[in-house]
């Protein structure tokens, strides 16, 4: 059985860090399993936890009473899962549905912010990151907004 | 015909031979007068999605109309005008001329609407390209955004045609939403022949299974080698501006990189300058251009 540690270090996302600070943030680390249909999390519940999808899809969903619920965008394996676990007032502002069977890592955000307090270092480079993939989903959105591919 | 001198056009491009002088399966261009038409006669109307048509066409001279991936033909409805519109057919079946088409505008809008038996103005083909050959012995990623799947779409058969030669062959395949999915019967078969496929949506509807999320998403993760791949991208602009980035930085070379540019041709062999991109006709110097030679160009604005 491989060692969350192990897990971490194999994922691009925590590229750059060192075994000692993958130690650190693995601490607040566990495996999970979540069967498809089910809910990581919903829109309104405290954010208390992020997570790195090793396999499976997860759907982010906005419920929207007219239309039923509408996907605005998925995320497969290496990606990772929600930030409102970051920043105040941690709140979740989308719903993570389970498309299929899913494993990930499940960080558990009150941990890892007591952590990125006490060292800042770690702290930074994971913060780092957190904005690379915030930046990337940010343009990706952005550009769907042109809405390039509907009527000229 | 002859060229005429002091025009940016060879003989080569006036018989609607590929400038990039590869090869493709024996599919030399039918040598005909590049400023005339042919009438073509519908066969079957394909409704794709609520506004895009595939046509499939057969020569009412019975002449097949030979053609390499990636090039186009002036397509023209009687009386009302001519466009151009990439080919979507398959370059080893010339007998039958196929354009996927989109109701974007008065030509187009006719065009769709050809029924069974109706006669089009064919000229061409013209242009240069996908050469998708040249990326025997490695992998190829195939990009297409939209519609931009049509053009692509004869480059794919061809290296179907020759899968063998071929390491890993991936389209990724990003569009509006799942309804506005082009060629959704013909999918499977490419899995079948080894293709892998994936396609990403901008909008999902409810309980949608599938990837929803912009096209260059899927570069970064896509299972090709990019020091050994040749990517062709087809799309909006702005799409193909960052999805050639996007392959550039997984490590895919400029010069490796291929998009298909729409500009507005006119006249098609490299006379009227409709489609000049500075020092370039897109006619015949494109519409297939490596990412090395126009990136400089895709930033300049309003070119």
């Amino acid at each position: 059985m491989q060692t969350i540690d192990a897990l971490l270090a194999e994922q691009p996302f925590f590229a750059g860090l060192d075994a000692p600070a993958l130690a650190l943030i693995a601490g607040c680390a566990r495996n999970v399993h979540v069967g498809a249909g089910e809910h990581l999390f919903r829109e309104g519940e405290a954010a208390d936890t992020f997570y790195l999808l090793r396999r499976g899809r997860v759907a982010l969903e906005v419920h929207d009473p007219r239309g039923g619920t509408l996907v605005v965008d998925t995320a497969d394996e290496g990606d990772v899962v929600g930030w409102s676990w970051l920043v105040p007032p941690y709140r979740w502002l989308f719903d993570a549905r389970a498309v299929t069977g899913i494993s990930a890592v499940a960080f558990d955000g009150v941990c890892l912010r007591g952590k990125c307090d006490d060292d800042p270092t770690i702290g930074y480079a994971l913060m780092q990151r957190v904005t690379h993939v915030m930046l990337q989903r940010l343009q990706a959105a952005r550009i769907r907004l042109l809405n390039l591919y509907g009527r000229p | 015909m002859t060229a005429p001198t002091g025009a940016q056009l060879t003989g080569a491009h006036l018989a609607g031979a590929p400038s990039t002088g590869t090869q493709l399966a024996g599919a030399m261009p039918t040598p005909v007068d590049p400023m005339r038409s042919r009438p073509f006669r519908v066969l079957a109307h394909h409704q794709d999605t609520d506004d895009t048509v595939t046509l499939r066409l057969e020569p009412a001279d019975g002449v097949p109309l030979r053609f390499e991936a990636g090039q186009y033909t002036m397509l023209g409805a009687l009386g009302i005008g001519e466009v151009p519109i990439s080919i979507s057919g398959d370059p080893h079946a010339p007998q039958l001329l196929q354009h996927t088409i989109r109701d974007v505008g008065g030509v187009t809008h006719a065009l769709v609407h050809a029924r069974p038996g109706a006669l089009l103005d064919v000229r061409g083909p013209y242009g240069a390209g996908w050469s998708a050959l040249d990326g025997a012995g490695g992998d190829v990623v195939l990009v297409a955004g939209g519609i931009g799947l049509a053009p692509l779409r004869p480059a794919l058969l061809d290296v179907i045609a020759h899968r063998e030669r071929f390491g890993r062959v991936v389209v990724l395949y990003g569009t509006r939403s799942p309804a506005d999915v082009l060629f959704t019967g013909e999918l499977e078969a490419w899995r079948a022949a080894d293709v892998e496929v994936a396609v990403t949506v901008d909008y999902g509807p409810p309980g949608y299974a599938g990837r929803v999320g912009l096209v260059t998403a899927l570069i970064p993760r896509a299972g090709f080698d990019p020091g050994r791949t040749l990517a062709l991208v087809c799309g909006p602009e702005v799409m193909m501006r960052f999805a050639a980035a996007a392959l550039v930085a997984r490590g895919v070379a400029a010069d490796r990189v291929r998009l298909s540019m729409e500009r507005n041709m006119k006249c098609g062999v490299g006379l009227c300058g409709h489609c000049q991109l500075r020092e370039l006709f897109i006619c015949v110097d494109g519409p297939v251009l490596t990412y090395a030679r126009i990136e400089s160009l895709m930033q300049v604005r309003q070119l």
